[in-house]
């Protein structure tokens, strides 16, 4: 029951942002909705529920594992949207407040599906719902970047059903019963069907693959990330990329279980491998602060689907990541929405000197920088230095090696363009807009903050809740025979 | 029933290559249209024993792919005062021999895939594959938006076509859901392409190179 609430309490919060009538009061619905849904989550965290291990839909130890962050990372974006769209309150925020609460109750349907079919309804709604919000700034190149999302995202949620329905036939011609729930097809195992499981497991990871962003698949994502405002950044980057990590990982028990293990860890280790080194190269070329945090993002489903690639502890690591990297750049987002809302520009030709502009939010910025590029002792690091150890531990030295190296390159990338804008002296229009429009109110501040701060103590001290539901969930997806 | 299945795959199969070949938007839309009237009625001839649910699904898949969509797409192409692809990036007639090509492909793809005893026989397949191929030449080579929405539209067809294999396995919860999904899906693409036409005054697709790198 409470798992279905989990999706019907910011469903009910979106039906109420639809007919609200008040245009000031209408953002607060953000925080008091996601707040019942973190405080309903983490009571789950704590007592998980029993899942009927047929059941379609349900709190399993995989979604117990990803879920919490999920919300965590929303309720500071919706803490931080009242600040926002009070300072945006020129355009109309209906649709915006409704489409965000929407796609935290399709995010909770599709971390807790547990049925190829729903899955991916879930997960196509979650990108429908996020359209209004990128062209909120309704600027030709907003609408550019969503035409290019819808496109792209279309196509490889296409690919990703017709995935699905592979892997049901794969489940038909081993002579099963076309049952989609992964427990079923867990379940017939070696039984399914070994061509059909392969052309299922391509689709679905180019599928769900385009959804996460892992390169070649990444084209939309510098476009949407860096048009959209930096709470939808956030959301994105550190919410909706971790239903479709958490579907290739369901996939991929799926595909063990049919004896085909090999290939997936290392289709997974190619594509999170040259996810990597591309963004590592763009890094290194890009302008603009924004598009930088979407190649970073890039760079960080790499380090995910390389982590599901070496076997339990591996998994264990990339469940640690999915924490640290939402938590941290979700405050990296929201900190380059105060900077890039004070410059007024987005490249390093614009911006310099923000930290006589905002000090607060560079301090942020560089902080989280810092935590993004693994340095000690914020959570990345710690999780990176876990995905690098299991690594070594199976054998894959030389990809420890890329590895480290595409890290090295992304953090000359990152602090290439970060101190370019921090430093020096600030533009003259830069510090005059700066001044007179944007004001360091708790409201922007606070919220990255906090979730920096989540970012270190994970780093510092992981709860053992946490550890214990990473470990559930590891034994979920490779269950001890 | 395989003869009449077949019969109705191989008109779908037919139609992908008029889509490809026309250069009229109203006539691409026609030919999506009329594919997915075809294809909707495919499930009461799958189905030996008539079922209500069943009858329900087509019918609402027939309303949705053949009126509902089609109806949206002609409005957004009204509204931005367009009527044909001009310079698509791969010719009509090239993409005509591409998809004489790929369907040709996909009979020999779907020959050697390991099929159950009843499908080895039907077109549908093949059919999905030609469809799924269909799109793609249509996404990438043509220029209006509206071109590329069918080429979605004539891909997701063929994916339903796959689906079909599933019948008897998938729920029809999830059918519907996923036609559902598909109809917002062009609801919001339709809003798009308004909005692009507003800002940009073209639905040309190449003009959307501010973001490029």
């Amino acid at each position: 029951m409470k798992e279905l609430l989990l999706i019907f309490v910011p469903f009910v919060g979106a039906a109420l942002a639809a007919v609200w009538p008040s245009e000031r009061t209408r953002p607060w619905l953000l925080p008091s909705f996601a707040a019942v849904h973190t405080g309903l989550v983490f009571w789950m965290l704590v007592n998980p529920p029993t899942v009927a291990p047929a059941a379609w839909f349900g709190f399993d130890p995989l979604a117990r594992a990803v879920l919490p962050a999920v919300s965590l990372l929303f309720l500071a974006c919706a803490v931080y949207g009242v600040s926002y769209l009070r300072i945006r309150s020129e355009r109309p925020n209906r649709v915006f407040v409704a489409a965000l609460l929407a796609i935290l109750g399709l995010l909770s349907a599709g971390h807790q599906a547990r049925h190829l079919g729903l899955l991916w309804i879930a997960t196509e709604a979650v990108t429908l719902a996020a359209v209004p919000l990128l062209h909120f700034n309704s600027t030709p190149r907003a609408f550019e970047a969503t035409w290019k999302y819808l496109l792209i995202g279309g196509t490889g949620i296409a690919l990703s059903l017709l995935g699905s329905f592979c892997l049901g036939y794969a489940s038909l011609r081993g002579g099963g019963s076309g049952d989609l729930t992964f427990t079923a097809l867990m379940a017939q195992g070696a039984a399914l069907s070994r061509p059909w499981v392969l052309i299922a497991w391509v689709l679905l990871l180019v599928g769900y693959g385009t959804k996460m962003g892992l390169a070649p698949m990444h084209t939309w994502k510098p476009d949407a990330y860096g048009e959209a405002p930096g709470i939808v950044g956030a959301i994105l980057a550190g919410g909706v990329t971790t239903v479709a990590f958490t579907a290739i990982l369901r996939v991929r028990a799926v595909v063990d279980a049919a004896g085909a293990s090999e290939v997936a860890g290392r289709t997974l280790l190619v594509v999170g491998l040259f996810s990597m080194l591309v963004a590592a190269l763009l890094l290194l070329a890009t302008r603009d602060f924004k598009r930088m945090l979407a190649y970073s993002s890039v760079e960080h489903m790499g380090i995910l689907v390389i982590a599901a690639a070496l076997g339990r502890a591996g998994v264990w690591a990339a469940l640690f990541h999915v924490w640290s990297n939402s938590l941290t750049k979700g405050a990296l987002f929201l900190s380059a929405g105060n900077i890039r809302r004070a410059a007024g520009g987005r490249t390093i030709d614009e911006v310099s000197g923000m930290t006589a502009v905002t000090p607060q939010s560079a301090a942020i910025f560089v902080t989280g920088m810092f935590a993004v590029t693994a340095c000690p002792p914020f959570g990345p690091f710690f999780s990176e230095l876990r995905v690098l150890r299991a690594a070594v531990e199976t054998g894959h030295g030389v990809a420890a090696g890329m590895f480290l190296a595409g890290l090295l390159f992304v953090f000359f990338g990152l602090t290439r363009l970060v101190f370019a804008i921090v430093d020096g002296r600030p533009r003259v229009s830069a510090s005059k807009t700066g001044e007179s429009r944007v004001r360091e109110t708790a409201g922007v501040i606070l919220p990255p903050l906090i979730l920096l701060g989540f970012s270190l103590w994970l780093g510092l001290a992981t709860p053992s809740v946490l550890r214990d539901a990473w470990t559930a969930a590891v034994e979920q997806l490779f269950p001890s025979p | 029933m395989n003869q009449t299945l077949n019969l109705l795959v191989g008109v779908a199969m037919g139609l992908n290559l008029l889509a490809l070949g026309s250069s009229r938007l109203p006539s691409v839309i026609r030919t999506m249209a009329v594919q997915g009237v075809v294809l909707g009625v495919l499930p009461l001839v799958i189905e030996q024993d008539f079922d209500w649910l069943v009858a329900l699904v087509a019918l609402v898949t027939v309303a949705v792919k053949g009126f509902v969509i089609p109806t949206m797409l002609r409005r957004a192409m009204r509204s931005a005062n367009i009527e044909r692809e001009v310079e698509p990036f791969i010719g009509f007639v090239p993409s005509l021999l591409l998809g004489a090509v790929g369907t040709i492909a996909a009979v020999a793809v779907a020959g050697a895939l390991p099929l159950l005893p009843e499908h080895t026989g039907t077109l549908l397949v093949p059919g999905a594959l030609a469809s799924v191929f269909t799109g793609f030449v249509l996404m990438v080579g043509r220029v209006k938006a509206i071109s590329q929405v069918c080429g979605y539209l004539i891909l997701e067809n063929g994916i339903y076509l796959f689906g079909l294999l599933l019948i008897h396995s998938t729920p029809l919860l999830v059918e519907s859901g996923i036609l559902l999904d598909l109809t917002v899906g062009v609801f919001v693409i339709g809003i798009i392409v308004d909005r692009i036409q507003r800002a940009f005054d073209s639905l040309d697709t190449r003009k959307l190179t501010v973001l490029r790198e």
